[in-house]
């Protein structure tokens, strides 16, 4: 099956301003897909090209087989979106702005059962103005599948919500997937890429510098795995033997093993083999944050 | 046409929850009407006398007047301000994204300034008949003819007020100050006729100057000339330039 989104060297200038500069990725069917990067790294302006919401300068684009810059109306009935600094009137109310996205998209689903199904009902009749930030993306989720889309972008969804709220607003984005849509997910949180997506692309500067699963750009990047322990033990040099170790450390009783893959289970094997048992083993694996931090070379 | 009905209707029904602005669009020219039915009464004015309103009693001068000046006041002060106000929000950015067009939001725009329009003009009427003894309509037909041109051409203008300046608080500072000046220059203020040479200059460049001799001609029988040609030029010119400029944020 092709990826249902293709984007070949996104170029996208803004005058002389360059906003995206090399961008090139792709998107599986069925997944979670995670646009990461520091605030002004072209993550925005990159979601909005597929969208055909801003004009590709240079590249290939394909979005469910259409190229945004040639076929922008039929793609956006496909699609769903969520927008960042994009708002709805004060004055609507949840019903009517419901009932307004899905007249637009003949071929979606009623308003009313989507209403059901996102737990608007209780709301049916509240002013956007007066939803709570939590509701309110609620309801930018639900107006975003009204038109039952293959695919939906979600920009900075979590952006200004409290720590309740985004959790919820992370289960609404997986029951989007668990219901079969595509997502594209941009952000500029670590903890929302890690615990979401399948899959990220983190851009910088204008272009995609990695893209991985939260746990390959981990093992990439995060400079392997640490593991530490106290010893009374002077001899430990058959740890330097034990498979994926890179190196050992001994300052006092104190020692620290750096290496990669499964390393404190074989660390763990040999130690036990030896016949010591520490009581105070511990890994420690670079977050996110760490890799992201070394990716986008940003200081501490 | 589904999108455009839909839109139209939400649009009305969001403008209708917005208290301020609907006593504004409607409530203000009806108190400077009656403020100018006040100082001016209605007599028709005797042989000898200056010329005046045309040569007709102030209230039947007026009436027709304030008929465009309502339509006036929906299209240049309410269209710019909720276009930019929506652009501003992100909300046509959002529609943008769900493929609505630029026709269907304009249309929307054009359609419930009609409405407002008529409502506005409606109670204008009845007002005033209630209170004044003013000359009934020559031709309810032809004045219908114009009405209908007056609120295509005056949306368009607003269409074009709304894409050019670029947030609601702007809009609605230069929508009123377009307002102001026509109503005080466009033949809707003072009569026309003490107004100096120069502001007489300035007031045919103003939309409402035209409208207003516009409505009162197929209200009175009179004719003024080619104020229906440059009235419609004013609309066209901002429909294409309006559409030209429009822009999603």
């Amino acid at each position: 099956m092709p990826p249902i989104v293709d984007v070949q060297h996104l170029e996208k200038r803004y005058g002389s301003f360059v906003a995206v500069e090399d961008v090139t990725f792709s998107v599986e069917e069925g997944e979670i897909f995670g646009i990461l990067g520091p605030n002004g790294a072209g993550k925005t302006t990159t979601v909005e090209c597929l969208q055909g919401l801003r004009r590709a300068d240079g590249g290939d684009l394909h979005v469910l087989g259409y190229d945004p810059r040639v076929d922008a109306k039929p793609l956006r009935r496909q699609i769903g979106s969520q927008l960042q600094e994009s708002a709805l009137p004060d004055r609507i109310k949840v019903w009517e702005a419901l009932d307004l996205f899905s007249s637009l998209v003949p071929s979606g689903q009623p308003w009313e059962i989507v209403m059901d199904q996102w737990g608007l009902s209780p709301k049916r009749d509240a002013k956007f103005g007066n939803l709570s930030g939590g509701q309110q993306q609620r309801l930018f989720v639900a107006l975003a599948v009204v038109n039952a889309p293959r695919l939906v972008f979600f920009d900075e969804m979590t952006t200004g919500l409290d720590p309740m709220s985004r959790r919820v607003t992370w289960d609404l984005v997986r029951q989007v997937r668990d219901q079969g849509t595509t997502v594209v997910l941009v952000t500029h949180f670590m903890d929302e890429a890690e615990e979401l997506c399948d899959r990220i692309a983190v851009i910088n500067e204008k272009r995609v510098v990695a893209i991985d699963s939260p746990d390959g750009l981990i093992e990439e990047f995060g400079g392997g795995a640490t593991v530490t322990f106290s010893t009374d033990a002077a001899d430990l040099g058959f740890l330097d033997l034990v498979e994926e170790v890179d190196g050992v450390r001994q300052q006092g009783r104190r020692v620290t093993v750096t290496g990669y893959g499964a390393l404190l289970v074989n660390v763990a094997a040999a130690l036990v083999a030896h016949g010591l048992k520490p009581i105070d083993l511990s890994s420690h694996r670079a977050s996110l944050e760490d890799v992201f931090l070394t990716i986008t070379g940003e200081e501490r | 046409m589904g999108t455009f009905l839909k839109l139209s209707w939400v649009n009305l029904k969001l403008f209708l929850r917005e208290p301020l602005t609907v006593v504004f669009s409607l409530a203000l020219p009806l108190i400077i009407l009656f403020v100018l039915g006040g100082v001016f009464g209605n007599e028709t004015p005797q042989p000898g006398e200056d010329v005046v309103f045309r040569g007709i009693g102030a209230m039947s001068y007026y009436v027709p007047a304030y008929v465009a000046l309502v339509v006036a006041s929906v299209c240049v002060i309410s269209i710019p301000t909720h276009l930019a106000s929506d652009r501003e929000r992100g909300v046509l950015k959002r529609l943008h994204a769900s493929s609505v067009g630029v026709w269907a939001v304009a249309g929307a725009e054009v359609a419930v300034a009609c409405v407002l329009s008529v409502v506005s003009g409606a109670i204008l009427l009845v007002a005033a008949w209630l209170v004044y003894d003013f000359e009934p309509a020559e031709s309810v037909v032809v004045v219908l003819g114009v009405f209908v041109l007056l609120t295509l051409g005056f949306a368009s203008f607003g269409i074009f007020l709304g894409s050019i300046l670029p947030t609601a608080r702007a809009a609605q500072a230069v929508g009123m100050l377009v307002w102001f000046v026509m109503l005080f220059l466009g033949g809707a203020g003072p009569p026309p006729e003490v107004l100096t040479g120069a502001m007489q200059t300035m007031s045919e460049f103003t939309p409402l100057w035209h409208a207003v001799l516009m409505m009162q001609d197929a209200w009175l029988g009179l004719d003024a000339g080619l104020s229906w040609l440059i009235f419609s030029a004013i609309g066209v010119v901002s429909a294409v330039l309006g559409l030209r400029f429009f822009r999603w944020e």
